[in-house]
This record gives structure tokens, C-alpha cells and sequence, in this order.
């Protein structure tokens, strides 16, 4: 990246120090774990760029944005709806959370057993280091599992911007009006942070753009059914992470340009590892930007990734919203009825969520199941149990791994992926 | 031809060497100190194979120093222990830092497994630095506890708060041979835990160190209400697990 942007940050209010140690150990991992595969996709060198510039042009950009009228919002859940975002004018991007910053500062505001996701959200703030987040003109909370809602409680005194959505937690009628409720007031609040009145035209755009970069992470998705695998699990990934915070368009295009790459590999056979490399599903709770330490175990250890059932993944990304609605009514109708279906670990119950790893699983031939829980995360440790017992029921074998972002337990892990690894080739 | 397996694990090496039928011919053994792999070094010097598998959480440093194959301790284990035993599908192994349970199917492939590698409690470090704090030696530790008249409940098994909890037993008076079993009875508990959760019945395996303490092989016999088999070397089971793992490679590949 070149050093253009200092001023840009500095202006920003960035740490500086901070943040140069933050963008020399994301260049350096992501070099080490991204860098050294071998038989990429052609397509992936976007990503490299998008990513060796990810606090850099994409900023410029937003802040271009920012300038030319519109807002930015940011979220940390795939229940915050980018269609009315953009529907309204504004951009929405998805603030990782994937690496520990300003551990110390972070536990003076949350107990150590808090979720890594959670402490990263606030390390981020705290040591100033993320430009995405003080470039937001709204950030947006959500009332998902415990952790996250008392979270928000304190985030709030750091944040002056912050506005909390409320969510149900049962998927029933009422369940379902709460969400309703919720979007019609995040709209409306949208609508004051922009001056823009929605439309229907400009929501029915809105979802077009949404559903077609959706509709291509399906494409990629079905394409890993092919074995050899044409693509690694890191690198679809990193198409899912890079989903959040991308321009839509431009990012819609680049994973459709790599999916016809994709299909001639499929076409000549050729993969990233070779025909019968041990096939796993990861299943479980978000790997957000530059969360990349399971993927890079499992990849390193002689197998491959064939889906994620996540949401950052197939569960945030898992069906489109029907564009057929004439008023907003019927659009916001719509939209509700899609996210209603995301079968995220804070509903109960929430059996569409077994259902759906038996699918996947079953639809990506996966060999094995990894569930992959972040320590101290209730909801998601709590269901790969159950998760665990209906997979073995059908004969998958499934492991449960429990971690966090910190390095300290990669021998253990290692050793657990690799004897998975070793018990289902 | 010979076949080698090491295992190098955090606190001891292993080395088995077998032969073409699978009987062993020679096994060493050293504790792994600051340099495991001059340690593995000086072993391979002292012993003849031709060919050797590494295993043990110091298996990668072994492949990079003396490119050999690799293979995890869970999979070392289960081999060996099937190898030996193949009408039981159920092993423990509890090291001296880390502890597992396995269970297969009926052809010895591993159907599932589970492993406590996070902390001391629950391994053979925990019951090491509490026989040091009541003054026994590793070895009587397990016969000293048998000894024990009356049953004592030891409720953390956290090594740092188990060792508060045993210093203030001390300071009520309570005689060293019952706490040593309520210290063995947590092992026991969390041992039980693992196997529980792997598989519900059948004849267990029991290999690493802590299997030639008679106590702990009692009371989880009593505990689990299931047969408990030790084989003869219960710490070098990893280490021809390897050796067998070696060998089967090569016969595959002629
Ligand atoms: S796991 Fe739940 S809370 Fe987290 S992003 Fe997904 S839907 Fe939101
Ligand atoms: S990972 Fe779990 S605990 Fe953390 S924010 Fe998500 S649902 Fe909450």
C-alpha cells in the first residue's frame, strides 16, 4: 500500500503507530497464508488487490463517497439490511472483528470471558485502528445473543453514532412482526441520517443489486462441489469476507469472472489440490477479516474446504429476496421474509440450522464436519452439540473445535484437525 | 527390514523399532529436555531401522530435521492399541501433558475421538506435582492411595487450585494417603468423562503413563463398570504405533 494515504488516516483520526502495526501483520499473514498457495484462480488476483488495499483505495473511496453525499453505514450482523441502505443512499459495510488490538483497554470494559468477535469489535475502536469505523457516519448494533447486547451497551459510550436494532429470538408470527417492526424503523432512520426518501424504485434497484452479489456467491458456492476442488476454502473465504465491505457491483462482477474461470478448471479437471483430497464443511460461528486460522490449518494439514455454514458464508449469504413486490410494502415484506430465514444460533428453537449442515454436507460431499465455536460464545457452543449427535446419526463424522484468535493453541488444534483428517480419508 | 517409530512428546521420546512381522525388536526411551530434536538424534544413532514415522506433538520439528512421515498421536495410539488388543474399541491414554479417548470401529478405523491438551489438569503433570506435595514418589503414588480409609471429595480440577485445596486439607489434618485418592478420584472423573463421550461400553485400552498407576486403573474400572486392559508398555504405544503405521506404509507402496 502505497504511503499516500497517511495524511488520509491521520485526518481520520487514526492511531498511526497502531495502525501500522495492524496493516504489517495483516500484510504479513495475509502473504504467508494467501500468497503461498498454489493453483489459485487467476480471478483471486483481485482479491489480493482488493486486500493489499483494504485500508487504503476502498477508504478513498468511501471517504470520495462521503464527500459526493452519501453516508456509510456500518454493521456487525447479516440481519442489517444493505438493501435499505442502499436504497436510501447511503453504503453499508461490515466491520470485521477477526484480530485481538488493545487487548488491555478492551478488558477494561468487558469480562475476559467474552466472545474474541465481541473484544475485537471493541479493540478496533479503542486503539483506533480501523478506518472503516471512523469513517461510518451510523454504526448499527443488533440485539443477537447476550454477549453482543450488553455489548452494545458500553460500545455506545464510545460510539456517539451507534444505533441498536432489536431482533426476535423466536421464529414465529409475532417473532416475525418484531423484525418487520425493526426494519421499518431502521428504514426511517436511514432515511434521516440521508435526507433521502426511499422508494420503490430505488429499493426494488436496491435489492436487484444485493440479490445479484448474493446470486454470485451461490454460483462460486455450487461450483465447490467439484472435486478436484477448484477452488481452496481459503479463498472462498476470503470472497465471502470481502463481500461486507466491497462495492457491490464491482464485487458482484470480479466473483462471476472467477466463477467462469472456476468452470473451465472444472471443465479440464483441474484443482487447487488433487481429485480425493479429504473434503471438510466448516460449520459454526463467523471468521471475520483476517480470521483465516482454522481455514489455514485444515488447508495446511492435507484436506480441503467445501463450504462454510456461517455468516460469513452460506448462511449469511442463503437466499435471495423476491424482487416482484410493487409498493415498499411489499418490498419490505419481502426483505423480511428473506432474513427471517437466517438460521443464526440465537433463535430457538433453531433446527433449520441442522437441517441446513445435513444439506450442505451432503450437496458439497463433505468427508467430515468441523464445528468451529469461539470460546465463550454461548449460543454456538451450545448447538454443536446437538449439532455433533445429528451428524453422527447419519454417519458424518463431525469435530468440535473451540478457540479463539489468539496463535497460543495452534500445536493442539493442528494435531485435532490433522487426526480429523486422519479418520475420515 | 526395520521399522522405526518416535514419539516425541513434551516431557519424554520414545523410540520403537519393529520388524517386518510386527514384533518389536528394541525401544528406548529419554526425556525430551531443551533440544528435542539432538535428543531424537543421539536416539537414532544408538538404534538401526530403515525406515521411521515420527509422531507426538514434536512430530513437525522431526519431519523438517530428518524428513520423515508423520503421524498424530491419536491415530499412533489407536493403532498400536488395536495392534495389540483388537477386541476392544475404546482407548484412553492419559500423558504426561496431555490426555485422550478414542474409539473405533470394529476394523480399527477411529470413529471419534476426544482430547484435554489445554491445561495440566486431568494428565500426568497433575498427579505428578501433587505426589510431590504430599511427599510421595510417582511410582507409589497410585499403591499409596489405595491405602486410603475414607473417601474425600477434591472438588477443583484445576492444577493451581486443586494445590491450594490439598494445602489447606493438610492444615485440617487429613491424612496424605486420602487425599491422594480424592486426587486421584478427580482424574478419574474427568477421564471418565472423555471415555463417556466416545463410547458407551466394551473393554478399554488404557496406554501412557498414568496406566501403570494402580489406582487410577481401579477406580476408573469401578467408576466406568467396564474392563480395563494395560498393555505391556503403556508408555511406548505412540511410539510403535508409528513403527506400525511405518511399516504398513511401506508394504502398501511395494
Ligand atoms: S452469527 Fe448471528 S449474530 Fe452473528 S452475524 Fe450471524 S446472525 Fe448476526
Ligand atoms: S460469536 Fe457468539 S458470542 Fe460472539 S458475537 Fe457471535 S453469537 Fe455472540
Amino acid at each position: 500500500m502505497s504511503t499516500d494515504y497517511r495524511q488520509m488516516w491521520a485526518d481520520m483520526g487514526l492511531d498511526l503507530e497502531a495502525h501500522d502495526a495492524l496493516l504489517g501483520v495483516l500484510g504479513q499473514g495475509y502473504g504467508d497464508i494467501y500468497m503461498a498457495q498454489k493453483n489459485r484462480p487467476e480471478g483471486m488476483a483481485y482479491f489480493d488487490f482488493v486486500m493489499s488495499e483494504v485500508h487504503g483505495l476502498r477508504i478513498q473511496e468511501l471517504l470520495d463517497e462521503k464527500k459526493a453525499g452519501r453516508k456509510i453505514i456500518g454493521s456487525y450482523c447479516v440481519f442489517v439490511p444493505e438493501e435499505i441502505a442502499l436504497a436510501a443512499n447511503a453504503t453499508l459495510v461490515g466491520l470485521c472483528s477477526g484480530a485481538d488490538f488493545a487487548m488491555e483497554e478492551v478488558e477494561k470494559l468487558l469480562p475476559r470471558n467474552t466472545c474474541a468477535l465481541i473484544k475485537s469489535a471493541f479493540g478496533f475502536k479503542l486503539g483506533k485502528v480501523c478506518p472503516y469505523l471512523e469513517s461510518a457516519d451510523m454504526i448499527v448494533g443488533e440485539n443477537t445473543c447476550d454477549g453482543k447486547k450488553k455489548a452494545y451497551e458500553s460500545l455506545g459510550s464510545l460510539i456517539e453514532n451507534l444505533y441498536v436494532m432489536d431482533l426476535p429470538q423466536v421464529k414465529s408470527a409475532q417473532g416475525r412482526e418484531l423484525l418487520k417492526a425493526e426494519y421499518i424503523r431502521f428504514k426511517e432512520a436511514v432515511e434521516n441520517l440521508t435526507g433521502v426518501t426511499i422508494t420503490a424504485e430505488s429499493l426494488s434497484a436496491a435489492i436487484e443489486t444485493v440479490n445479484a452479489k448474493r446470486k454470485a456467491m451461490h454460483r462460486l458456492a455450487l461450483l465447490r462441489k467439484a472435486d478436484p476442488a477448484p477452488i481452496s476454502g481459503l479463498d472462498a473465504l476470503l470472497a465471502n469476507q470481502v463481500f461486507f465491505y466491497d462495492n457491490p457491483a464491482r464485487f458482484t462482477a470480479s466473483v462471476n469472472k472467477i466463477c467462469d474461470e472456476v468452470e473451465q478448471r472444472i471443465a479440464a479437471q483441474e484443482g487447487v489440490f488433487a481429485g480425493k483430497t479429504p473434503r471438510i464443511l466448516i460449520s459454526g460461528c463467523p471468521q471475520a477479516v483476517p480470521n483465516w486460522k482454522l481455514p489455514m490449518i485444515v488447508e495446511g494439514s492435507g484436506a480441503v474446504i467445501v463450504g462454510e455454514e456461517s455468516c460469513v458464508g452460506e448462511r449469511g449469504t442463503r437466499n435471495l429476496t423476491d424482487n416482484s413486490g410493487k409498493t415498499i410494502d411489499e418490498m419490505i415484506e419481502a426483505l423480511v421474509d428473506r432474513y427471517f430465514q437466517v438460521d443464526c444460533a440465537i433463535f430457538t428453537p433453531n433446527k433449520e440450522r441442522i437441517d441446513h449442515i445435513k444439506e450442505m454436507a451432503k450437496l458439497y460431499k463433505a468427508d467430515g464436519v468441523i464445528h468451529y465455536g469461539l470460546q465463550f460464545c454461548q449460543p454456538y457452543l451450545m448447538e454443536a452439540i446437538p449439532v455433533e449427535k445429528a451428524l453422527e446419526d447419519i454417519g458424518l463424522p463431525c469435530l468440535r473445535i473451540e478457540t479463539d484468535y489468539s496463535m497460543e493453541d495452534m500445536g493442539q488444534l493442528k494435531t485435532r484437525v490433522e487426526a480429523f483428517i486422519e479418520q475420515i480419508s | 527390514m526395520l521399522f522405526g517409530g518416535i514419539d516425541i512428546g513434551s516431557r519424554s521420546i520414545e523410540l520403537v523399532v519393529i520388524d517386518e512381522n510386527g514384533e518389536q525388536v528394541q525401544s528406548l526411551k529419554a526425556d525430551t529436555g531443551f533440544d528435542p530434536m539432538s535428543e531424537a538424534d543421539k536416539m537414532i544413532e544408538s538404534t538401526r531401522f530403515d525406515q521411521i514415522m515420527a509422531t507426538g506433538y514434536g512430530r513437525n520439528l522431526f519431519e523438517v530435521s530428518f524428513d520423515a512421515p508423520t503421524v498424530t498421536e491419536i491415530k499412533a495410539h489407536a493403532t498400536a492399541a488395536f495392534h495389540l488388543h483388537n477386541d476392544s474399541y475404546t482407548i484412553l491414554d492419559i500423558g504426561g501433558q496431555d490426555s485422550k479417548a478414542i474409539a473405533l470401529y470394529e476394523t480399527g478405523k477411529i470413529k471419534k475421538f476426544e482430547m484435554n491438551d489445554r491445561c495440566a489438569a486431568g494428565t500426568g503433570k497433575f498427579l505428578e506435582i501433587m505426589a510431590k506435595n504430599l511427599g510421595f514418589s510417582i511410582e507409589d503414588f497410585g499403591d499409596q492411595a489405595l491405602l486410603a480409609e475414607k473417601e474425600i471429595n477434591i472438588s477443583s480440577m484445576c492444577t493451581v487450585f486443586a494445590e491450594s485445596e490439598v494445602t489447606s486439607l493438610i492444615g485440617r489434618g487429613e491424612s496424605p494417603r486420602e487425599i491422594a485418592k480424592g486426587l486421584h478420584d478427580s482424574v478419574v472423573r474427568r477421564a471418565a468423562g472423555m471415555i463417556n463421550r466416545v463410547s458407551s461400553g466394551g473393554k478399554i485400552v488404557f496406554t501412557g503413563g498414568v496406566a501403570k498407576n494402580s489406582c487410577m486403573v481401579k477406580m476408573l474400572e469401578k467408576r466406568l463398570e467396564r474392563e480395563i486392559v494395560i498393555p505391556e508398555n503403556p508408555q511406548f504405544m505412540g511410539a510403535l504405533g508409528a513403527a506400525l503405521l511405518c511399516r504398513a506404509a511401506n508394504t502398501e507402496k511395494s
